[in-house]
C-alpha cells in the first residue's frame, strides 16, 4: 500500500468515527465506570459538583440569547441565519463546539434536543450537560418517544404540536428557542432572561408561561 | 505548593470564557473532589498528587494551558486511584481500550455501551 493511499485511508476512517472520544476522555470514562462498579464512587456527587461550577455560567449565557432574540427581531433573524455568529455578537464563542443551529418553537412546533451517540451539547451557551442527557435511557427515547420523555419532565404536547427531535454531533449543536410566554410584553432583557430553564432549551420543557407570575 | 482546597476548584477561566473548557475537565475534577468526599484519600493528599503532576509537566516543558493543568489533574488522579485501589488502576487500561472498541463497534444513532466492546460491530 503506497504511504499516500494509506494516508487517505486514514483520513476516511478518521472521518467515519469522528465521535470517537479523545483520549483523555476515554480515560475519564474508563475510571468513572471502573470507580463506579466498584461502588468507590457515586456518580450523583460527581453530577451535583459539576452542577455547582457550571450553573455560575452556563445556561444563564443561553438564556440571555433567547431573551435577546425575543425582544430583538433584527437579532433573532441573525440568530436563525447563522447561531454561531449569533452567540458570538454577545461575546459567547466558547470554544470549538461546532457550528450551532437555533430551532424555534411555534404554536405548530415543539423541538428537542438530543445526542443519540454521546453527548455532543452547545457548551457555550450552555455549559455542561446535565447528567439525563448523557444517559442512554434519554439518548434512546428522546427520538423514539419524544413525548413521553417530555410527558416525565412535565410537560404534555398536545397531539396537533409537531414534535421534532433534532440528533448533535461534533459539527452541529441545536438551541431551542422557546416561545415568549404571554404577559410578559413590557418586559426588559434581564427579566425575561430568568424565565428561560436550561431545560427550555434543551426542549425538555415547553411552556415557560407558568413562571410568568414569579418573574 | 497549592493550598488544598484551591486544588479543587476550577481553574480560573478567562474572562467570557466558560468554567470549563470542555466537559471531560469538569467530569476530571468532579471525581477527584467526589473521591475525597467519600474518604479514599485526603485533600492534602490530592492537592500533593496533583501539585507533584503540574511540576512533571512543567518540567517536561508543556505549555502552561488549561488543557496541560486538566491533564494534570487526571495523570493525578489516576495515580491516586491506583495507590489507593490497586485493582481499579490495574484495570484502567483495559478498561479504556474497551470503551474505545465500544465506541468504534457502535453506528451513530444507537446508545455506546460496554457491552458493544465485545459483541460484533452493530447493523446500520
Amino acid at each position: 500500500m503506497s504511504e499516500d493511499h494509506s494516508g487517505r485511508i486514514g483520513a476516511i476512517h478518521r472521518e467515519l468515527h469522528s465521535h470517537l472520544p479523545s483520549a483523555p476522555e476515554l480515560r475519564v470514562k474508563a475510571l468513572e465506570s471502573l470507580l463506579v462498579e466498584k461502588g468507590l464512587l457515586d456518580p450523583n456527587t460527581v453530577d451535583a459538583w459539576i452542577e455547582v461550577y457550571t450553573e455560575q455560567i452556563g445556561p444563564k449565557r443561553g438564556a440571555e440569547v433567547v431573551a435577546r432574540a425575543w425582544t430583538d427581531p433584527a437579532f433573532r433573524d441573525r440568530l436563525f441565519a447563522d447561531g454561531t455568529a449569533g452567540i458570538t455578537e454577545l461575546g459567547f464563542e466558547g470554544w470549538a463546539g461546532g457550528h450551532l443551529r437555533v430551532v424555534p418553537n411555534t404554536p405548530a412546533v415543539h423541538n428537542l434536543v438530543v445526542c443519540t451517540l454521546c453527548s455532543c451539547y452547545p457548551h457555550a451557551v450552555l455549559g455542561i450537560p446535565p447528567n439525563w442527557y448523557k444517559t442512554a435511557a434519554y439518548r434512546s427515547r428522546a427520538v423514539r418517544d419524544p413525548r413521553g420523555v417530555i410527558a416525565e419532565f412535565g410537560d404534555a404536547i398536545p397531539d396537533d404540536v409537531e414534535v421534532r427531535v433534532w440528533d448533535s454531533t461534533a459539527e452541529v449543536r441545536y438551541l431551542v428557542l422557546p416561545e415568549r410566554p404571554a404577559g410578559t410584553e413590557d418586559w426588559d432583557v434581564a427579566r425575561l432572561a430568568r424565565l428561560v430553564t436550561r431545560n427550555s432549551m434543551i426542549g425538555t420543557e415547553r411552556d415557560l408561561g407558568r413562571l410568568v407570575g414569579r418573574g | 505548593m497549592s493550598e488544598p482546597e484551591a486544588a479543587l476548584l476550577p481553574r480560573e477561566p478567562k474572562p467570557g470564557s466558560t468554567v470549563f473548557a470542555v466537559p471531560w475537565h469538569a467530569e476530571a475534577l468532579g471525581i477527584a473532589n467526589a473521591l475525597i468526599q467519600s474518604g479514599m484519600y485526603s485533600q492534602v493528599e490530592w492537592a500533593n498528587a496533583l501539585a507533584a503532576e503540574i511540576r512533571r509537566f512543567a518540567v517536561a516543558a508543556e505549555p502552561d494551558t488549561e488543557e496541560t493543568y486538566y491533564q494534570a489533574v487526571l495523570a493525578a488522579l489516576e495515580r491516586l486511584v491506583g495507590e489507593k485501589s490497586p485493582e481499579t488502576g490495574g484495570s484502567l487500561v483495559t478498561r479504556v481500550e474497551a470503551w474505545r472498541r465500544a465506541y468504534l463497534n457502535t453506528p451513530h444513532g444507537q446508545p455506546v455501551t460496554l457491552a458493544a466492546a465485545t459483541g460484533p460491530a452493530a447493523d446500520h
